[in-house]
């Protein structure tokens, strides 16, 4: 079928900020889907809050809004651009919800704006529990057995159907408060009125148990004209009980008869068509019981998903620009599939590997936070390997995580251990509970029993056996010194650094004493190596070299070989020889090459941004004639979709992964070098092994980093300057701290070296929080120092970003921040321009800036951290690489920064490209997006440890406009008018003061606790008494709950008063009534407050800013 | 690709099993299964589910089936997931060591099953290296050998590849066909339920000429409406019309379509003169389609899998099909009097024919599924629709 001509012009609705359970796969989703409908000659018009997403690069849509995603805005845009129709299955659930308010209140049809892709009715009918139920009920498929109660006698009735166990939710808490799991009579009983109680609505959902059944994921696309063809089966390692985006999955399904997997196939396309998805991506998941093979449909998603990214990195195959196509009228036999330039997109792509994705956890930047999993998704990314076999992909994806982790690591806890320790252990649903696994199996536990306790599928359990009793062999017999045996080693997904590990172990030598020989030097050491094979990384890797034993690379071209692929996309594998050589299908080309490395899976402090660089650094290279060689392991990203780069690596950043690729990679063409500069820690941890085997690092020098990173080589270099830095110490014990700390005087910022987001930052206000602080930090940084600075007490922060071509220092963009300098910097609200600084001390910024950039020898991108107290700068941080704030900054002032800085990087100058526009007439906030939703029972406060997932850019003309956009963009919905209550620190009262004489002003009334109270009402305003939680009923919480608080301005000083208000800003979380914590944001607000007040917010799109 | 002076590379410590290949190529790998040395064309499947069902199938008879997914024997073997009790493919190369089964359907190991059915397994080979091999220089003749004390004799081996003649040519469905003629009994497997029985209600009668059918063909019909006679291959055309079929079922089977044609097709044409209903699978649709007046042609490499799509001419519907096949209609052969129903979309190769002014079809595809998708179900409701 031709595609649709009724239509010429489409609105793309994107994903808004990075959330838990919604990350930059939907940038990836929307990318292709923007390009695929421009191919087609459509006009696209998109809105997504995020800046950081190369869809919202003002070169892709014809017209971008860096608006809110909310109905009434989206409306606005509607107004003003009148699209033909609207996408909303590519910015997950945010554009769906999106799309269907806007249906129900009239705005398509008033406008004349078709939904394509997924209709209202199809989207309703995926979406409310009951109307899907019914659908499969009517096509023949069961659903888990469930019910609703409000009472104790109705929820015993319900139970008659689910028998137990049996799970029960209460409805509308966070977090799934209140609900559990019950085993008997009792306990069900026990959990039903506590979930009733916990609820809102007094009603809890209860449902049979399908814990431990095994958990299948199927990816589905179908075309208008009803061809349904599968793109992928996933199949959990975690059974049922962990959410899918929380578990360990493997594709292809691995442990299914083809007749279970046909029932399968056909149920999800029936699916499809019963609930009326016309054209597109969907995903539906089943659970099957093992013990009888029994299906139950658990739910559907009638769009492009996280699992619709993992299956088309997967298997190649690009669900998301397929599904734009069918949506503007295509029919799958219309569309090529690119990978293989000659077959269609109307197949079944099979692979010939074994795809393995583990999910990376943040549970540690949480006090408070049970490293539990269930059924709400609480990881925020994910790893994804490839290899020939489902030992290699596993152990690929375990180092692959970075979180430490070089294979099949022991748990050191767990050693020794008795068996019920383990058997608890098994039990728990924690992160690493495949490393539990493992240690069992070295315990001496069987398959069957960890099967039963965890219900993994004892076909994975006993390759998971088979390594670890692998490694038990190297331990006992160190390293084989011939090619096959090493080989084969190397095919079971063994890193060189495991099999170090495991060799040194083999001289039995006692404990650790071993390894510490191995450290040494002379004889004593080369009789160890003789014994064990080899005792270091380095040296298996020397090991391997002589035998000869590499990596071949094999092609992903969803056809498993039986077509040739055009598409250079790879991954690494041990292949036997076949005739003489392993076959190598990496076919270098002989062009002048650079590669990037990317930023591995996303963590809170590393993740879209810097992908966003690399994107970028691919573009530039691609356009300054280079070939581009993309290596990352993030299967949500831009960065691993197969046209983002001239070729793609999907492999692990470790050393040994990236340096066999470069080592392939020279064998034709010129490496000109290496980037490291822009995926973050990850890429930069590599640069010195990279610099040790002679390979060419492109930009700043990793010495530069290092002396930037370093705090005794950055001190003498400001020294040398002329600047200033706030005073600073080092501490190796907690003696050295103590004395440290006393000396700068408190309050102190503490922090271990080398981390990025801040890792267990924290703002020490005395020795007895020092000591509490000492205990974390060290277990955090190992045997590395602990970094002391003087804390600047209500200082203004501010971020720089600037490009050096060691001739020229151009600013990019300075940024104030909102929140007070001690808030981690990705934690704040940010404007560009500053919003309140004087132009002085701009200058004075952007003078330091210019010293250290060519101090440093700067190629590229720096970004500078600054505060300014009392009209004095200070120098915080330098970090001459990419930062976070790069996209924020180029999406602010309308130039492509990362894109320059690679080309400075690969030679060319700055004063070859045009000047950057830097009297904007407008303003740019940025702000940033929190999880604390996802962990109940932790305090919702902002510190120096980073805990934001993702940012929203509000733009407008002026300040509080934009501000109001930033919250709204980030979900906090600014009130009108109701009671707002305050209670802040001494030194902030009178920097409140205004804010709370505007909301007065504005018809708010204000409740304040003693102290605030007492203030404001001595500056003469009319503000009311409430208790705090201390001081009897009815306090501050009890009016939260019932609804009575419109707003909450709570700022605390000190750790005792930040525990005491503690419940304010959990039960506000809980009520969602909007809360700062900082004065300066609340001053802000109120500003924001007023703006809003009467007038509706206009839009604009980024190519009207930019004009 | 190596060049064939590097092919024998001295055979590694623990090799117990071997593919040789007619122009000296030699792989090494460890055998599992039967113990021993068979010899055929070396083919590639890339379903990634239903093994069991592919070394059941006939069709394979005379074939060496490499499997592209790297594991095979995840969940073992059971009896409901035979298509056929006589032999079908005489060995199988894989990539991994196979595993003991994990799924609640399974009797028995792959490997113990391969054995007692007397076929060769040889895993630990780059089957990826393999099939690429068999894309581009087409599908070679090897032998396959298992010994568990790894002695071989290479020149012998590359001796007894270069001996057999090849697939083209070959009548294999006079080997592999039933002898006797079979009342079929059993219906469709359900989840549950397993296969089921045969419902006793008076039915149009179809009498299917097995060439080497998968079994699953059968019950397909049956769920379709029909009871079906099964008849032995070269089953006279007298003996045929003395059943008095509402129509006939052409199966399909291994070998060369021009070879097994030279007896079946004088039947075919019989059957297509007295305008009884005809229904053709895969070998069963070529003979079809030389009895109307085309002709075959053996193909480069053949089609083997579970992801194939297929368009249907008459209103352009792609189906996702199970494909085993290395002959095929010549789609340029067609005479007037047949109509291309169905193209393959990955290579425009011919996947349906309808004899005009009869009622008559082929598929070139396996409708029936096992192992693959069920997209194709259709075919049988229309056949058994046919029979009034």
């Amino acid at each position: 079928m031709p595609k649709r001509t009724d239509i010429s012009s489409i609105l793309v609705i994107g994903a808004g900020p990075i959330v838990i359970g919604q990350a930059c796969e939907f940038d990836y989703s929307g990318t292709q889907a923007i390009k695929a409908l421009r191919e087609e000659g459509y006009r696209v018009v998109l809105v997504n809050s995020n800046p950081a997403t190369i869809m919202t690069d003002p070169d892709m849509a014809d017209a971008t809004y860096v608006e809110p995603i909310t109905p009434e805005v989206v409306a606005r845009i509607i107004e003003k651009e009148r699209p033909d129709a609207v996408l909303p299955t590519m910015g997950g659930q945010t554009a769906l919800n999106t799309a269907l308010a806007l249906f129900n209140d009239g705005t398509l049809e008033k406008f004349g704006v078709k939904m394509i892709g997924a209709d209202a009715d199809a989207i309703d009918k995926a979406e409310d529990r009951q109307r899907f139920r019914e659908a499969m009920d009517r096509i023949g498929l069961e659903s888990a057995r469930s019910g609703v109660a409000h009472t104790v006698d109705e929820a015993f009735r319900v139970l008659e159907t689910t028998g137990l166990p049996a799970i029960i939710r209460p409805s509308f808490t966070l977090g799934g408060t209140g609900g559990g799991v019950a085993y008997n009579k009792a306990e069900f009983e026990k959990i039903v009125r506590s979930g009733l109680d916990a609820s809102p609505t007094t009603e809890v959902l209860i449902e049979e148990s399908l814990l431990g059944w095994k958990e299948y994921e199927m990816e589905v696309v179908r075309d208008r004209a009803d061809n349904a063809i599968i793109i992928c089966s996933i199949e959990n390692v975690d059974p049922m009980g962990v959410h899918t985006g929380d578990s360990i999955t493997v594709a292809p399904a691995l442990t299914l008869t083809d007749k279970e997997y046909q029932i399968m196939r056909s149920a999800s396309i029936a699916v499809l068509r019963e609930i009326g998805v016309e054209t597109g991506g969907s995903n539906v998941q089943f659970a099957v019981n093992p013990k009888d093979g029994r299906l139950i449909v658990i739910e559907m998603n009638p769009r492009v998903s996280r699992s619709s990214a993992l299956a088309s990195k997967a298997t190649g195959f690009p669900i998301a620009r397929v599904a734009a196509k069918l949506a503007v009228g295509y029919t799958l036999d219309e569309i090529s599939n690119e990978i293989t330039g000659a077959t269609p997109a109307s197949f079944e792509p099979t692979i010939d590997y074994v795809v393995t994705k583990i999910p990376r956890f943040a549970f540690e930047k949480f006090k408070g936070a049970e490293p539990l999993l269930s059924t709400a998704m609480k990881s925020v990314g994910e790893v994804m390997a490839i290899g020939r076999n489902f030992k290699e992909s596993l152990q690929k994806a375990l180092r692959g995580l970075e979180t430490g982790l070089d294979g099949f690591n022991r748990v050191v806890e767990l050693e020794g251990a008795d068996r019920g320790a383990i058997t608890a252990a098994l039990a728990r649903q924690t992160p690493d509970r495949l490393l539990v696994v493992g240690q069992a199996f070295r315990e001496g536990f069987t398959v069957d029993e960890i099967n039963a306790i965890t219900h993994y599928d004892s076909w994975f359990l006993r390759h998971i056996a088979e390594i670890i009793a692998e490694e038990a062999s190297i331990q006992s017999h160190g390293l084989p010194a011939d090619a096959a045996a090493l080989r084969r080693l190397k095919g079971m997904g063994f890193s060189d650094k495991r099999l170090a590990t495991l060799a040194v172990r083999s001289v039995g030598v006692a404990g650790g004493l071993a390894e510490t020989k191995a450290r040494s030097h002379g004889l004593l050491h080369d009789a160890l190596k003789a014994m064990a094979g080899a005792t270091s990384e380095s040296e298996v890797r020397h090991l391997r070299e002589r035998l000869g034993v590499h990596p071949v690379f094999k092609r992903i071209d969803s056809c498993a070989a039986e077509f040739e692929a055009v598409t250079p996309y790879m991954y690494s594998t041990y292949e036997a020889p076949m005739f003489g050589e392993p076959e190598d299908e990496a076919a270098p080309s002989d062009r002048r090459k650079i590669v990037i490395l990317g930023g591995g899976p996303n963590r809170i402090g590393q993740g879209i941004e810097f992908d966003y660089c690399c994107v970028h650094a691919c573009f530039a290279l691609a356009e300054a004639g280079f070939e581009t060689i993309m290596v990352n392991c993030n299967p949500e990203t831009v960065s691993t979709d197969y046209d983002t780069s001239d070729r793609l690596y999907f492999e692990p950043l470790t050393a040994e992964d990236v340096l066999e690729i470069l080592r392939v990679e020279q064998q034709n063409g010129e490496l000109v070098g290496v980037i490291v500069q822009f995926g973050g820690q990850t890429p930069l941890k590599l640069a010195q092994a990279l610099e040790d085997a002679g390979i060419p690092i492109l930009g700043t020098s990793p010495d530069a980093i290092d002396l930037a990173e370093d705090r005794e080589r950055f001190a003498a270099l400001v020294e040398k300057l002329g600047l200033r830095q706030p005073q600073n110490g080092i501490a190796r014990s907690r003696d050295e701290a103590v004395a440290v700390a006393s000396r700068i005087g408190y309050p102190v910022l503490m922090r271990p070296s080398y981390v990025l987001g801040g890792r267990a930052m924290e703002i020490v206000d005395s020795p007895q929080q020092l000591d509490d602080y000492i205990a974390t930090a060290v277990q955090v940084s190992g045997d590395s120092p602990v970094l002391i600075d003087q804390y600047l007490r209500d200082a203004i922060e501010c971020d720089v970003d600037a490009l050096c071509d060691g001739e020229q220092v151009v600013i990019a963009g300075v940024m104030q921040h909102i929140e007070e300098a001690g808030i981690h910097s990705g934690d704040s609200a940010c404007t560009l321009p500053p919003y309140s600084l004087p132009p002085g001390i701009v200058a004075e910024m952007e003078r330091q800036a210019e010293a250290l950039a060519f101090a440093l020898g700067v190629r590229g991108l720096m970004n500078i951290q600054f505060a300014v107290k009392d009209g004095d700068v200070y120098l915080i941080e330098v970090n001459p690489r990419a930062s976070r704030t790069v996209p924020f900054v180029a999406k602010a002032i309308g130039q492509p920064v990362a894109k320059i800085a690679a080309r400075v990087m690969a030679g060319e100058k700055l004063s070859g490209f045009p000047p950057f526009k830097r009297d904007l007439d407008y303003m740019a906030v940025k702000e940033a997006v929190f999880p604390f939703a996802r962990f109940p029972g932790v305090d919702p406060v902002l510190s120096p440890e980073m805990k934001s997932t993702g940012e929203v850019m509000g733009l407008d003309i002026d300040f509080p406009t934009a501000f109001a956009k930033s919250q709204i963009g980030a979900g906090t919905l600014l009130p009108q008018g109701g009671t707002a209550f305050v209670s802040v620190k001494d030194g902030d009262k009178p920097v409140v003061l205004p804010a709370v004489r505007r909301l007065l002003e504005l018809g708010f009334t204000i409740v304040a606790t003693g102290g605030t109270q007492r203030y404001l009402a001595d500056a003469g305003l009319p503000v009311e008494l409430v208790n705090k939680v201390a001081e009897g009923r009815p306090h501050i919480v009890d009016l939260i709950i019932d609804g009575k608080i419109a707003l909450i301005i709570n700022t605390t000083e000190g750790w005792l008063s930040l525990k005491d208000s503690q419940s304010i800003r959990a039960s506000a979380l809980n009520a969602k009534v909007p809360y700062f914590t900082t004065a300066a944001a609340s001053v802000a607000a109120a500003e924001a407050i007023a703006a809003l007040r009467g007038s509706q917010l206009e839009v604009r799109s980024l190519q009207a800013y930019y004009g | 690709m190596a060049d064939a002076a590097l092919s024998h590379a001295p055979q590694p410590k623990g090799a117990t099993g071997v593919l040789v290949l007619a122009d000296g190529h030699v792989a090494w790998g460890r055998g599992f299964g039967a113990v021993g040395e068979a010899v055929g064309e070396v083919c590639f499947n890339t379903a990634m589910t239903g093994y069991q069902e592919v070394m059941t199938d006939p069709s394979y008879a005379a074939q060496i089936v490499t499997f592209t997914f790297p594991h095979i024997g995840n969940v073992g073997v059971n009896d409901e997931d035979c298509e056929s009790l006589v032999e079908g493919a005489v060995g199988c190369v894989v990539r991994e060591d196979v595993t003991a089964p994990s799924s609640f359907r399974a009797s028995g190991g792959f490997d113990d099953w391969l054995k007692a059915r007397g076929r060769i397994g040889l895993a630990g080979i780059d089957t990826r290296a393999l099939t690429r091999r068999i894309r581009l220089s087409g599908a070679p003749i090897a032998v396959i050998a298992h010994d568990p004390g790894g002695n071989f004799d290479i020149p012998a081996l590359v001796a007894r590849a270069r001996g057999w003649p090849g697939l083209e040519g070959m009548d294999l469905a006079r080997i592999v066909s039933r002898t006797a003629q079979e009342e079929w009994e059993g219906g469709v497997w359900s989840l549950g339920a397993g296969y089921a029985p045969s419902p006793d209600d008076p039915r149009p009668h179809v009498v299917a000429i097995d060439y080497g059918a998968k079994d699953n063909i059968f019950r397909n019909l049956v769920q379709a409406g029909a009871r079906v006679t099964v008849v032995p291959a070269q089953t006279p055309l007298d003996d045929i019309l003395a059943m008095e079929p509402a129509g006939v079922f052409l199966s399909n089977g291994p070998g060369d379509p021009a070879a097994t044609g030279v007896y079946a097709v004088p039947v075919i044409q019989g059957l297509l003169a007295r305008d009884v209903p005809i229904f053709g699978i895969c070998l069963g649709h070529q003979m079809l389609g030389i009895a109307a007046g085309a002709t075959t042609a053996k193909m480069h490499q053949g089609h083997r899998g579970a992801n194939h799509p297929v368009k249907r001419l008459s209103d352009g519907v792609v189906e996702i099909t199970s494909m085993n096949h290395g002959f095929a209609v010549d789609n340029a052969s067609l005479p007037d009097n047949v109509i291309e129903t169905h193209v393959s979309l990955f290579d425009g190769s011919n996947c349906g024919i309808a004899v005009r002014g009869k009622r008559a079809f082929g598929v070139q595809y396996h409708p029936e599924a096992s192992p693959g998708p069920q997209d194709s179900f259709y075919l049988f409701e229309r056949f058994v629709g046919m029979l009034g």
